[in-house]
């Protein structure tokens, strides 16, 4: 897939080198080659399978995006805490699967179940230790601190094993791929699409639609009044914590066959998720899963359009977001 | 104090931050009866509802309820015993629907009303069942806040100010609907700023004034004490 859109890049590149050069030394065979070929000229030449291509990829990107966004919001909503080692902690889920694999033997599927269970652990051990010493203090605060755990982390993580990639496996049951006819789809890319979509689905079912999901809502809202009706609302904190921080485990475990296992995997996809975040509305279930797959599949399009911007996409849709909607696309003013 | 008191405070003290609120507050409510804290604004009986209900972060003293010392309990813990707050914000909560908001307290204990009775209580609420809880109206959301607290089980309810801001006719639909509570053996805990409406449903009262109770009588002697009240209240 990557390869695909160097090669198509270069083409381009290549094509508009050519012209240049022809215009710049033969005027006149520059104006006929250009008279020719301007209706087939190749921006305007839909390469159908390049474009489902990237509009796959950026559906995998969409994909991670919404299960980290959606572990934002979760403990955005709950803890009041912007957890900027959500990246570090999807890094450690891919680790996990690795080292449930080289040291334990266990396979893919194994990881895919324990995975999220032993980040989400994790984590309630670091809400237990440090972040809910903070629970009434500014945002400020919470961001120091998890900006502090992910950069040791992932320092500890590049200290002993290095910025390169370790490798990690498909599944036997998951590779190969499905020729759609205008495009090949990967069979284990499909799986991640559709498993995080089935992932978000039930949690904002979960959140929403459930009683339980109420009293989450409900304590977002007023913890002091919920716990006044008796409810236990920092051990729902607590396990609130850990399953946003599970979600980033299971989004690491799905990342580890795609992208290589790497110390700062999560580091460069938070920033992405952060805008993603804020596009949608802070704390927002619904918001974090649509803006996660919407903005995977722009970034996605604009791989296509114009490689170039393919990086800076996502921000420049957010700044757009944010003079129109200042509290995000589903997001409540406060 | 009385026997069957159902609860007991004595000498609270209570703090936000680092402001004095309460300076030792005593009284008790007996199982059964309509008590009534009665006050200027900033007088503390907010903050007393709040400290029984170990809502405010430093309180000190002694709150027995049914024999159990509950002021080192969290408010967790406080509301499985048997009390519950509709406090004065009313707090519904706006991403919650009505019939979520009524929903919403977990049942501590058996005995709380059913759902059908309670919405014969408040027949307005029937019909907006699904609404988001922030589209009622004043009074609706007010009768929803006393609704939800009434299927728990919780034996003491503690009211803060229902009447404010709401309409004369809905005021004495509320004022019905406490005598029928105190009727079907709910204790109440009420703090009124409304001295006439207070008059209609209370037992006895308590005169609260920086942060202290400095007076106390029963309905049955208010007539002899109404001077002195409207010296308290100001009114």
């Amino acid at each position: 897939m990557w390869g695909k859109r160097l090669n198509f890049r270069v083409w381009i590149r290549g094509a508009a080198l050519t012209r240049r050069f022809l215009a710049e030394t033969t005027p006149s065979l520059a104006l006929r080659e250009r008279a020719a070929h301007q209706p087939s000229l190749p921006m305007f030449a839909i390469n159908t399978s390049a474009l489902f291509g990237q509009l796959l990829v950026g559906l995998i990107n969409g994909s991670f995006y919404a299960l980290l966004s959606l572990g934002l919001a979760v403990i955005f909503g709950l803890l009041n805490i912007i957890n900027f080692a959500h990246g570090a902690l999807f890094m450690m889920g891919a680790f996990c699967a690795y080292f449930l694999l080289n040291l334990a033997g266990v396979g893919y599927w194994g990881a895919l179940v324990l995975t999220p269970v032993i980040v989400g652990a994790f984590g309630i051990f670091l809400e237990r230790t440090m972040l809910h010493r903070l629970a009434n203090l500014d945002h400020l605060y919470g961001l120091l601190l998890t900006f502090g755990l992910a950069l040791i982390i992932q320092g500890l993580f590049q200290n002993y094993f290095g910025s390169s990639g370790l490798p990690y496996a498909i599944p036997p049951e998951l590779t190969g791929a499905q020729n759609l006819g205008f495009m090949f789809l990967p069979n284990y890319r499909a799986w991640v699409v559709v498993l995080s979509a089935i992932v978000c689905f039930a949690t904002w079912f979960a959140i929403e639609k459930t009683s339980l999901g109420a009293l989450l809502r409900a304590a977002t809202e007023n913890p002091a009044l919920v716990r006044a009706f008796g409810v236990n609302v920092p051990r729902m904190i607590t396990l609130a914590y850990g399953f946003g921080v599970g979600l980033a485990g299971l989004a690491g475990v799905l990342a580890a066959p795609i992208n290589q296992v790497r110390p700062l995997m999560g580091a460069d996809l938070i920033i992405v998720v952060f805008a993603v975040v804020v596009i949608g509305g802070m704390g927002s279930i619904l918001g974090s899963i649509v803006t996660g797959f919407a903005l995977g599949v722009i970034e996605g399009l604009t791989k296509y359009i114009y490689p170039e911007a393919s990086n800076t996409v996502v921000f420049v849709v957010m700044a757009l977001v944010l003079m129109v909607k200042p509290a995000g696309l589903f997001g409540r003013a406060s | 104090m009385s026997e069957a008191a159902l609860l007991n405070v004595k000498n609270l003290e209570a703090w936000y931050g680092e402001s004095h609120i309460l300076h030792g507050v005593d009284f008790s409510v007996r199982k059964g009866e309509v008590a009534t804290l009665l006050g200027r604004n900033g007088a503390g009986k907010t903050t007393t509802l709040k400290s029984i209900m170990g809502m405010v972060a430093k309180r000190r003293g002694s709150v027995i309820y049914e024999g159990v010392e509950t002021i080192g309990l969290s408010s967790d813990r406080i509301a499985r015993l048997g009390i519950a707050i509709c406090p004065e914000e009313r707090g519904i909560f706006a991403s919650l629907d009505v019939r979520e908001n009524l929903l919403l307290p977990p049942k501590i204990k058996s005995g709380g009303l059913a759902i059908e009775s309670i919405l014969d209580l408040f027949p307005n609420l029937r019909e907006r069942m699904s609404s988001q809880g922030t589209k009622l109206s004043g009074g609706e959301q007010q009768m929803l806040a006393i609704a939800r607290i009434l299927r728990t089980g919780a034996t003491l309810l503690m009211l803060d100010e229902p009447t404010e801001g709401l309409a004369p006719v809905i005021i004495e639909q509320i004022g019905l609907t406490i005598k029928k509570l105190k009727e079907s053996g709910f204790t109440i805990l009420l703090v009124e700023q409304n001295f006439r409406f207070a008059s209609t449903v209370a037992d006895r009262y308590f005169v609260m004034e920086h942060g202290k109770i400095i007076d106390t009588f029963a309905n049955s002697e208010l007539s002899a004490n109404m001077e002195k009240l409207h010296a308290y209240l100001g009114v």
